[in-house]
């Protein structure tokens, strides 16, 4: 099952291919990122960013290419799937806590049933995370009683738990209320410098240009550009970016 | 009253067969029902398929049949014998399981599919993901139409009373017997069953507070 994968990528996108019926979504999509990397997807709604995102633990099936993660391509169904998931993290636009399960319960839940973590020492594990992103308070509520911000903040602690390799965020605060947001941001961005590789969905240019390695630009279901924040806002290549940051800057 | 207390004989022992059949009928039809509902969600097309037809052919057919069936034809396929009313419980649980899938995977569809992409972002397996978070949930969003099958469930037992089963159906016949008034012994029956029936609803309620999930 294991493939040679170019240079050092922990995550690497080969001429990958998916359709929705007659819409391509994702065309020939090639992508690595390699180790401590913080890669930022940007580009207009329907580009194909969110679904490229889910395919790297394939919460999209893919059509055509391959999509490896730390050397290993991933597998069909079943519960070599369910192994390698859980070595990528993911948030999710709409927090999806476990809503008849308490904060703490959320973030042990994996750490027992799947990492076979005894639940004492899970639930240290957890409530230092959940201390972390600023929720231990919260730790005995239900997700329904906390803000936005707090149920994405927790969201991350229960993806942090497992012990990623790798996380994936699909615009994590479109779904948020502004004040809320930074409070999220400030999470990521304290990730991203501690050296966790990153793969971040988002409309955010703030966080862009703050955390990135590098902005991937997508548009039509294609990677249109792939620079360095700096480069990418301040001299964008295509008339696309050109266009699309226009638009942002213009408010 | 004395119809009641002259033959209390008659009512204890019907009534009691009766919450026999009831119980383990009520807990093998739930057990059944969620393993049928949990196959149609499969990801595997023939569980799917097979769980499908199960619940279309038994749904569709009327109790009487599946329990004629049970009590009358499967002595003659030579298999292990059963008593009556072994047949009259095999009977409901098939039955009734049928109901209590539809009702479960109707809570399956209430549980947002985020739920079901969070549990397999963690790493847990199809099975796992099923009965660690869907099912909680879904659960909890059916009790009042689950109620309603077993609601119902308790009344078709007297249906096994055609069947050679002693229970509450079987009274009024016994009272007849004895030359008791039939009105009178059918409406103290009636309201035996109304008492049972009214206690499920308070359980029902109590279980909805207890398990309110809030979104």
């Amino acid at each position: 099952m294991t493939t040679h994968v170019p240079g050092d990528a922990l995550v690497s996108l080969n001429g990958v291919n998916k359709h929705y019926g007659q819409l391509h979504v994702l065309k020939d999509i090639n992508l690595q990122v390699k180790k401590g990397e913080v890669v930022v997807v940007i580009g207009p709604s329907g580009s194909g960013k969110s679904t490229l995102c889910r395919a790297i633990n394939r919460l999209e099936t893919i059509e055509g290419g391959t999509i490896s993660i730390d050397g290993k391509v991933l597998p069909e169904e079943g519960k070599e799937l369910a192994r390698l998931r859980a070595d990528v993290g993911m948030v999710f636009q709409s927090f999806n806590l476990f809503a008849h399960k308490t904060i703490l319960e959320n973030v042990t839940l994996g750490l027992i049933k799947v990492r076979g973590t005894p639940k004492a020492q899970a639930e240290k594990e957890a409530m230092a995370l959940l201390e972390r992103v600023g929720v231990g308070a919260q730790a005995r509520k239900l997700p329904a009683q906390l803000s936005g911000g707090q149920q994405q903040r927790v969201a991350i602690a229960r993806a942090l738990a497992m012990k990623p390799k790798v996380m994936l965020f699909d615009d994590p605060t479109s779904a948020l209320d502004p004040e809320m947001i930074n409070e999220v941001l400030d999470v990521m961005v304290q990730l991203a410098k501690e050296g966790m590789t990153m793969v971040v969905v988002t409309h955010e240019m703030g966080f862009a240009r703050k955390a990135a390695d590098r902005v991937v630009f997508m548009a039509d279901g294609q990677i249109v550009e792939d620079a360095k924040p700096e480069e990418f806002f301040t001299n964008p290549q295509s008339n696309r970016a050109k266009d699309f940051l226009s638009k942002l800057l213009t408010h | 009253m004395n119809t009641l207390l002259n033959n209390s004989d008659l009512f204890v022992t019907g009534f009691r067969n009766t919450l026999i059949l009831f119980f383990f009928s009520a807990i093998f039809a739930l057990i059944l029902g969620t393993i049928v509902a949990s196959l149609r969600v499969s990801p595997v097309p023939a569980m799917r398929a097979a769980a499908t037809s199960y619940v279309n052919i038994v749904r569709n057919t009327p109790l009487t049949l599946v329990l004629f069936f049970f009590a009358l034809g499967y002595p003659k396929l030579g298999l292990v014998p059963i008593d009556f009313t072994t047949a009259a419980i095999i009977g409901l649980s098939l039955y009734t399981a049928t109901y209590v899938a539809e009702a479960v995977r109707s809570g399956i569809n209430t549980v947002p599919v985020g739920q079901a992409e969070a549990a397999r972002a963690i790493g847990l397996p199809f099975t796992q993901t099923l009965t660690l978070v869907i099912l909680p949930q879904a659960f909890r969003a059916v009790i009042p139409p689950m109620f309603s099958v077993f609601i119902a469930l308790l009344k078709n037992t007297t249906v096994a009373a055609g069947f050679s089963v002693f229970e509450a159906g079987a009274i009024r016949a016994n009272l007849s017997e004895r030359g008791e008034p039939a009105l009178t012994g059918l409406l103290w029956v009636a309201l035996v069953f109304i008492i049972l029936v009214f206690m499920l609803s308070v359980l029902q309620r109590k279980l909805e507070q207890k398990w309110k999930v809030t979104r």
